[in-house]
């Protein structure tokens, strides 16, 4: 049914869940989610007009309409579209930088620009969207070639157990990198979303 | 030899230079290696077995690349194959006065350590020709400028593959127009998030999208340069 009064956010498949999370909260339950497939992750460069397609579908039954991405690589390619079809996203270069805050992200990359990093999701699709996704499964002797020149990764955690903390370790260990964690929670989105939604 | 491999002395030049095209694709070093060592034994000039086998074979992988037949696993392990060639011809291209295009310093700039890209990009220029002096990752400005001021080259390369790092291309630019030597050398810039746009607005030469074109965009800015 046509609600035109209403909000419609557009994430990027890595954030569905925490985009719902945030959604809960009193103000926000109204706001409908729909996602783009995680997988774009590793290939930026189809999120831009996939974006487009989500946003003027969406126009046909919201009124207003923002999005969960970041510039994600795109060169501002995201942007680009945003400013034709009249949506607005979150801000930051990427969800990492969103979910850290800019500040402590700039702060991180400057102290030690060698820095890979997973969020919840990520970590908990290590296995598929990095290992396999970058072909170490395949062919581990490519494993210097990616990362011979990080030192240390960084769980970005949002909603974290034990179990994810061990896996981001295992992550670490696999990809012969340091471990780090910090736990930034969901003030990125919650900020946006209660900021931009009225 | 297990029944379905290929004996690869027993081709002709022509279909050893096809296979090694194919052996390249398939990111087969001990093939190409082995091939490479076949065509020099058949009295092949080391820069003919480099340019028709090795870079002939390259290029084919990065039309592919660059149409999505192929990704980034599969064009890293053909490197390592082009790799595996070049490690034997290199001290022969030396020996034998292959013809040189130019000179390069190349490096990815500050605040990034990403380095695939440039990797290919020397290979890929070393391979038509041209001397690659790589400063390495993360540079600061100051790097890029002692690079110039002791090689001396004809183009100054630039590489970054994260949007937040790639500005930093405009200060290297900028540094080098306050020192008067902007216009000593041909800046070009590459990296997975730039585009034609961007090298305008850091005021670069060139952009180049992939190794293969940044290779073409060299020789033609050489040759333009020359010619002027």
């Amino acid at each position: 049914m046509t609600d035109r009064s209403s909000t419609l956010l557009i994430a990027c498949g890595a954030l569905g869940a925490d985009a719902v999370a945030v959604l809960k909260q009193p103000g926000l339950d109204h706001v409908k989610l729909t996602c783009l497939p995680a997988k774009l992750h590793n290939s930026p460069q189809k999120i831009p007009e996939l974006l487009r397609a989500k946003i003027r579908k969406g126009r046909q039954n919201f009124s207003d309409i923002l999005v969960l991405y970041g510039d994600c690589g795109t060169a501002g390619g995201i942007d680009a579209v945003l400013k034709e079809e009249g949506a607005r996203r979150i801000e930051g270069a990427h969800c990492y930088e969103f979910f850290a805050g800019s500040n402590t992200f700039a702060a991180m990359s400057e102290d030690e620009p060698g820095s890979f990093y997973l969020t919840d999701f990520l970590t908990r699709h290590f296995e598929s969207l990095v290992w396999r996704g970058l072909g170490l499964e395949k062919n581990p002797e490519l494993l210097p070639l990616y990362f011979g020149n990080y030192t240390r990764l960084v769980y970005l955690a949002q909603s974290p157990n034990d179990e994810l903390i061990e896996k981001a370790k295992l992550a670490a260990s696999r990809l012969k990198l340091k471990f780090e964690y910090r736990e930034t929670g969901l003030f990125g989105i919650q900020n946006f979303l209660t900021e931009n939604v009225h | 030899m297990e029944e379905d491999e290929i004996d690869l002395s027993a081709l002709s030049d022509q279909e050893l230079v096809e296979q090694m095209h194919d052996d390249l694709y398939d990111g087969l070093a001990d093939e190409v290696k082995e091939g490479t060592q076949i065509l020099l034994d058949r009295d092949w000039v080391p820069y003919k077995v480099l340019t028709d086998a090795l870079v002939e074979g390259m290029r084919i992988v990065g039309v592919d690349f660059r149409d999505g037949i192929l990704f980034v696993p599969e064009v890293l392990l053909s490197a390592n194959s082009m790799k595996a060639g070049m490690a034997i011809l290199k001290p022969l291209l030396a020996a034998t006065g292959a013809p040189k295009s130019g000179k390069m310093v190349i490096g990815t700039v500050k605040g990034d350590i990403h380095d695939i890209g440039k990797n290919l990009v020397i290979m890929m220029m070393e391979g038509a020709g041209f001397e690659v002096i790589d400063i390495g990752i993360n540079n600061p400005v100051e790097n890029y400028l002692a690079a110039l001021e002791e090689h001396k080259p004809d183009i100054i390369g630039m590489s970054a593959l994260l949007t937040t790092t790639m500005p930093y291309m405009k200060v290297v630019v900028d540094a080098m127009i306050e020192k008067g030597i902007r216009d000593d050398y041909i800046v070009m810039v590459g990296g997975a998030p730039l585009n034609e746009e961007f090298a305008e607005s850091v005021g670069a030469d060139a952009y180049g999208r992939d190794a293969a074109m940044t290779v073409e965009l060299a020789k033609q800015k050489i040759a333009e340069r020359a010619a002027a």
